[in-house]
Protein backbone atom coordinates (compact mmCIF):
# COMPACT_ATOMS: atom_id res chain seq x y z
CA UNK A 1 0.00 0.00 0.00
CA UNK A 2 1.04 3.57 -0.47
CA UNK A 3 -0.10 6.48 1.67
CA UNK A 4 -1.65 9.38 -0.23
CA UNK A 5 0.70 12.32 -0.49
CA UNK A 6 -1.75 15.03 0.39
CA UNK A 7 -1.62 17.92 2.80
CA UNK A 8 -5.18 18.97 3.63
CA UNK A 9 -5.78 21.27 6.56
CA UNK A 10 -7.83 20.04 9.52
CA UNK A 11 -7.67 17.33 12.14
CA UNK A 12 -5.76 14.67 10.20
CA UNK A 13 -4.43 11.57 11.98
CA UNK A 14 -2.02 10.53 9.21
CA UNK A 15 1.48 11.64 10.23
CA UNK A 16 3.44 13.68 7.68
CA UNK A 17 6.41 11.32 7.78
CA UNK A 18 4.53 8.46 6.07
CA UNK A 19 2.71 10.47 3.41
CA UNK A 20 3.78 9.18 -0.01
CA UNK A 21 5.56 6.18 1.61
CA UNK A 22 4.90 2.51 0.92
CA UNK A 23 4.24 -0.17 3.52
CA UNK A 24 2.32 -3.39 4.11
CA UNK A 25 -0.89 -3.92 6.03
CA UNK A 26 -0.18 -5.55 9.37
CA UNK A 27 -3.84 -5.94 10.36
CA UNK A 28 -7.31 -4.49 10.02
CA UNK A 29 -8.18 -2.84 13.34
CA UNK A 30 -11.91 -2.45 12.70
CA UNK A 31 -14.02 0.47 11.50
CA UNK A 32 -14.15 3.82 13.24
CA UNK A 33 -15.90 7.14 12.63
CA UNK A 34 -13.65 9.40 10.59
CA UNK A 35 -11.73 11.65 13.04
CA UNK A 36 -11.35 14.33 10.36
CA UNK A 37 -15.14 14.76 10.58
CA UNK A 38 -15.57 14.08 14.31
CA UNK A 39 -13.23 16.96 15.09
CA UNK A 40 -15.79 19.34 13.60
CA UNK A 41 -18.76 17.81 15.45
CA UNK A 42 -19.95 15.86 12.40
CA UNK A 43 -20.92 12.19 12.77
CA UNK A 44 -17.92 10.86 10.78
CA UNK A 45 -20.06 8.26 9.04
CA UNK A 46 -19.81 5.92 7.28
CA UNK A 47 -17.17 4.54 9.64
CA UNK A 48 -13.80 4.08 7.97
CA UNK A 49 -11.78 0.86 8.04
CA UNK A 50 -8.64 1.47 10.07
CA UNK A 51 -5.45 -0.46 9.32
CA UNK A 52 -2.11 -0.85 10.98
CA UNK A 53 0.45 -0.34 8.24
CA UNK A 54 4.06 -1.44 8.69
CA UNK A 55 6.83 0.60 7.09
CA UNK A 56 10.55 -0.13 6.96
CA UNK A 57 12.31 2.67 8.82
CA UNK A 58 14.90 2.91 6.04
CA UNK A 59 12.04 3.61 3.57
CA UNK A 60 10.64 6.35 5.80
CA UNK A 61 13.74 8.23 6.94
CA UNK A 62 16.75 9.18 4.82
CA UNK A 63 19.93 7.96 6.47
CA UNK A 64 18.15 5.89 9.14
CA UNK A 65 20.82 4.78 11.60
CA UNK A 66 19.24 1.58 12.99
CA UNK A 67 18.85 -1.92 11.58
CA UNK A 68 17.68 -2.51 8.00
CA UNK A 69 14.71 -4.54 9.25
CA UNK A 70 13.57 -1.97 11.85
CA UNK A 71 9.96 -0.90 11.32
CA UNK A 72 7.39 1.67 12.31
CA UNK A 73 3.72 0.62 12.53
CA UNK A 74 1.17 3.38 12.02
CA UNK A 75 -2.65 3.36 12.19
CA UNK A 76 -4.04 4.71 8.93
CA UNK A 77 -7.64 5.07 7.75
CA UNK A 78 -8.57 3.47 4.46
CA UNK A 79 -9.23 6.74 2.63
CA UNK A 80 -5.54 7.57 3.01
CA UNK A 81 -4.35 4.33 1.40
CA UNK A 82 -3.74 3.56 -2.27
CA UNK A 83 -3.08 0.09 -3.60
CA UNK A 84 -0.03 0.02 -5.82
CA UNK B 1 20.71 27.63 50.95
CA UNK B 2 19.43 30.94 52.25
CA UNK B 3 21.45 33.99 51.37
CA UNK B 4 21.07 35.89 54.64
CA UNK B 5 23.27 36.03 57.69
CA UNK B 6 22.68 33.43 60.43
CA UNK B 7 23.28 34.22 64.05
CA UNK B 8 23.67 30.98 65.98
CA UNK B 9 20.76 30.19 68.27
CA UNK B 10 18.75 33.30 67.48
CA UNK B 11 15.22 32.54 66.19
CA UNK B 12 14.49 34.48 63.05
CA UNK B 13 12.29 34.41 59.95
CA UNK B 14 13.47 33.04 56.62
CA UNK B 15 12.37 34.83 53.44
CA UNK B 16 9.27 33.23 51.92
CA UNK B 17 9.81 31.32 48.73
CA UNK B 18 7.26 31.94 45.98
CA UNK B 19 4.47 29.36 45.76
CA UNK B 20 5.00 26.66 43.16
CA UNK B 21 1.34 26.72 42.08
CA UNK B 22 0.71 26.43 38.36
CA UNK B 23 -0.38 29.48 36.49
CA UNK B 24 -3.94 29.91 35.34
CA UNK B 25 -3.52 29.41 31.61
CA UNK B 26 -6.16 29.98 28.94
CA UNK B 27 -7.05 26.28 28.79
CA UNK B 28 -7.17 25.92 32.59
CA UNK B 29 -9.62 28.80 32.74
CA UNK B 30 -11.61 27.15 29.94
CA UNK B 31 -11.73 23.84 31.86
CA UNK B 32 -12.97 25.56 35.04
CA UNK B 33 -15.56 27.57 33.11
CA UNK B 34 -16.94 24.50 31.28
CA UNK B 35 -16.93 22.39 34.45
CA UNK B 36 -18.79 25.05 36.45
CA UNK B 37 -21.29 25.50 33.65
CA UNK B 38 -21.96 21.74 33.43
CA UNK B 39 -22.46 21.61 37.20
CA UNK B 40 -24.75 24.65 37.15
CA UNK B 41 -26.85 23.02 34.42
CA UNK B 42 -26.84 19.77 36.43
CA UNK B 43 -25.23 17.77 33.64
CA UNK B 44 -22.68 16.59 36.19
CA UNK B 45 -21.94 17.22 39.85
CA UNK B 46 -18.81 18.16 41.81
CA UNK B 47 -18.84 14.70 43.39
CA UNK B 48 -19.01 12.98 40.01
CA UNK B 49 -16.04 15.02 38.78
CA UNK B 50 -14.10 14.27 41.97
CA UNK B 51 -14.91 10.54 41.68
CA UNK B 52 -13.56 10.44 38.13
CA UNK B 53 -10.35 12.20 39.16
CA UNK B 54 -9.98 9.73 42.02
CA UNK B 55 -10.61 6.77 39.69
CA UNK B 56 -7.97 8.08 37.28
CA UNK B 57 -5.44 8.40 40.08
CA UNK B 58 -6.18 4.81 41.13
CA UNK B 59 -5.09 3.46 37.75
CA UNK B 60 -1.43 2.52 38.01
CA UNK B 61 1.14 0.48 36.08
CA UNK B 62 0.45 -2.32 38.59
CA UNK B 63 -2.67 -3.09 36.52
CA UNK B 64 -0.56 -3.66 33.42
CA UNK B 65 1.90 -5.65 35.53
CA UNK B 66 -0.83 -8.11 36.49
CA UNK B 67 -1.76 -8.65 32.86
CA UNK B 68 1.84 -9.21 31.79
CA UNK B 69 2.61 -11.57 34.69
CA UNK B 70 -0.44 -13.66 33.81
CA UNK B 71 0.65 -13.78 30.15
CA UNK B 72 4.12 -14.97 31.25
CA UNK B 73 2.69 -17.86 33.23
CA UNK B 74 -0.41 -18.90 31.25
CA UNK B 75 0.06 -19.66 27.51
CA UNK B 76 -3.70 -19.56 26.78
CA UNK B 77 -3.98 -16.15 28.46
CA UNK B 78 -0.96 -14.92 26.50
CA UNK B 79 -2.70 -15.88 23.23
CA UNK B 80 -5.88 -14.12 24.34
CA UNK B 81 -3.94 -10.98 25.29
CA UNK B 82 -2.26 -10.82 21.88
CA UNK B 83 -5.56 -11.43 20.04
CA UNK B 84 -8.02 -9.44 22.15
CA UNK B 85 -6.32 -7.25 24.73
CA UNK B 86 -9.52 -5.75 26.13
CA UNK B 87 -11.10 -9.11 26.93
CA UNK B 88 -7.83 -10.22 28.50
CA UNK B 89 -7.96 -7.19 30.83
CA UNK B 90 -11.53 -8.00 31.82
CA UNK B 91 -10.55 -11.57 32.59
CA UNK B 92 -8.23 -10.43 35.37
CA UNK B 93 -10.87 -8.12 36.83
CA UNK B 94 -9.68 -4.88 35.21
CA UNK B 95 -11.62 -2.36 33.16
CA UNK B 96 -12.15 -3.21 29.51
CA UNK B 97 -10.93 0.23 28.47
CA UNK B 98 -12.57 2.65 26.04
CA UNK B 99 -10.08 2.01 23.25
CA UNK B 100 -8.99 -1.19 21.58
CA UNK B 101 -5.86 -2.58 23.24
CA UNK B 102 -3.12 -3.99 21.03
CA UNK B 103 -0.56 -5.99 23.01
CA UNK B 104 2.79 -6.43 21.28
CA UNK B 105 5.27 -8.97 22.54
CA UNK B 106 9.02 -8.63 22.86
CA UNK B 107 10.92 -11.74 21.78
CA UNK B 108 14.50 -12.78 21.03
CA UNK B 109 14.01 -11.24 17.58
CA UNK B 110 11.82 -8.16 18.14
CA UNK B 111 11.82 -5.22 20.57
CA UNK B 112 8.71 -3.02 20.59
CA UNK B 113 8.43 0.58 21.73
CA UNK B 114 5.37 2.84 21.81
CA UNK B 115 4.92 6.53 21.03
CA UNK B 116 2.14 8.86 20.04
CA UNK B 117 3.77 11.34 17.66
CA UNK B 118 0.57 13.36 17.16
CA UNK B 119 -0.32 13.91 20.83
CA UNK B 120 -0.01 11.67 23.89
CA UNK B 121 -2.30 8.62 23.44
CA UNK B 122 -1.53 6.11 26.17
CA UNK B 123 -3.32 3.06 27.67
CA UNK B 124 -4.40 5.01 30.74
CA UNK B 125 -6.86 2.39 31.95
CA UNK B 126 -3.96 -0.02 32.25
CA UNK B 127 -0.95 2.16 33.13
CA UNK B 128 -2.45 5.30 34.68
CA UNK B 129 -1.37 8.78 33.57
CA UNK B 130 1.55 8.95 31.13
CA UNK B 131 4.93 10.21 32.36
CA UNK B 132 5.82 13.75 31.33
CA UNK B 133 8.63 12.63 29.04
CA UNK B 134 6.18 10.49 27.05
CA UNK B 135 4.27 13.66 26.20
CA UNK B 136 7.38 15.72 25.43
CA UNK B 137 8.12 16.85 21.91
CA UNK B 138 11.65 15.56 22.35
CA UNK B 139 10.62 11.92 22.99
CA UNK B 140 7.88 11.97 20.36
CA UNK B 141 10.03 13.41 17.59
CA UNK B 142 13.19 11.42 18.35
CA UNK B 143 11.99 7.92 19.22
CA UNK B 144 10.19 7.74 15.88
CA UNK B 145 13.33 8.12 13.76
CA UNK B 146 16.17 7.30 16.16
CA UNK B 147 14.64 4.65 18.42
CA UNK B 148 17.87 2.85 19.22
CA UNK B 149 19.56 6.07 20.29
CA UNK B 150 16.63 7.02 22.53
CA UNK B 151 16.52 3.52 24.02
CA UNK B 152 20.24 3.76 24.80
CA UNK B 153 19.55 6.99 26.69
CA UNK B 154 17.12 4.97 28.83
CA UNK B 155 19.94 2.44 29.38
CA UNK B 156 18.34 -0.06 27.03
CA UNK B 157 20.72 -1.54 24.49
CA UNK B 158 18.97 -3.58 21.82
CA UNK B 159 21.29 -5.95 19.97
CA UNK B 160 21.89 -5.26 16.27
CA UNK B 161 20.24 -8.53 15.19
CA UNK B 162 17.00 -7.67 17.03
CA UNK B 163 14.38 -5.74 15.04
CA UNK B 164 13.22 -2.51 16.70
CA UNK B 165 9.53 -1.94 16.02
CA UNK B 166 8.12 1.48 16.85
CA UNK B 167 4.33 1.67 17.22
CA UNK B 168 2.87 5.10 16.56
CA UNK B 169 -0.45 5.37 18.39
CA UNK B 170 -2.01 7.67 15.80
CA UNK B 171 -5.71 6.80 16.01
CA UNK B 172 -8.02 4.43 17.89
CA UNK B 173 -5.62 1.77 19.22
CA UNK B 174 -3.76 1.79 22.52
CA UNK B 175 -0.58 -0.25 22.96
CA UNK B 176 0.89 -2.45 25.66
CA UNK B 177 4.37 -3.90 25.29
CA UNK B 178 4.70 -7.35 26.82
CA UNK B 179 8.34 -7.41 27.87
CA UNK B 180 10.45 -10.57 27.80
CA UNK B 181 10.25 -12.61 30.98
CA UNK B 182 13.61 -12.30 32.72
CA UNK B 183 15.75 -15.40 33.11
CA UNK B 184 15.99 -16.89 36.58
CA UNK B 185 12.30 -16.49 37.38
CA UNK B 186 11.25 -20.10 36.83
CA UNK B 187 8.61 -21.16 39.31
CA UNK B 188 7.85 -17.60 40.43
CA UNK B 189 4.25 -16.74 41.29
CA UNK B 190 2.28 -14.20 39.28
CA UNK B 191 2.46 -11.75 42.19
CA UNK B 192 6.24 -12.03 42.34
CA UNK B 193 6.57 -11.67 38.57
CA UNK B 194 4.29 -8.62 38.46
CA UNK B 195 6.84 -6.78 40.63
CA UNK B 196 9.34 -7.03 37.77
CA UNK B 197 7.03 -5.40 35.23
CA UNK B 198 7.68 -1.67 35.24
CA UNK B 199 5.79 1.11 33.51
CA UNK B 200 8.77 1.82 31.26
CA UNK B 201 9.03 -1.85 30.27
CA UNK B 202 5.37 -1.75 29.18
CA UNK B 203 6.04 1.38 27.06
CA UNK B 204 9.08 -0.45 25.69
CA UNK B 205 11.84 1.99 26.67
CA UNK B 206 13.31 -0.57 29.05
CA UNK B 207 13.38 -4.28 29.80
CA UNK B 208 11.59 -5.91 32.73
CA UNK B 209 13.47 -5.75 36.03
CA UNK B 210 16.05 -8.49 36.58
CA UNK B 211 15.31 -10.69 39.61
Amino acid sequence: MRVREAYPIGHVRTPFYVRGKSGVIERLCGTYPNPEELAYARPGLPAQPLYRVRFLQCDVWNGYQGGRSDTVDVEIYQHWLLSQ
Amino acid sequence: MSDHHHEEGVPHRHPNRPDQDDTLTYWRAMEIAVRELLIEKQVTSPDEVRTEVEAMDDRTPAHGGRVVARAWTDPAYRRLLLEDGNTACEQVGLERGLYKLVAVENTEKVHNVVVCTLCSCYPRFLLGLPPDWYKSRSYRSRVINSPREVLREFGTVVEDDVVVRVHDSTADMRYLVVPKRPAGTEGWSETQLAELVTRDAMIGVSFAREP
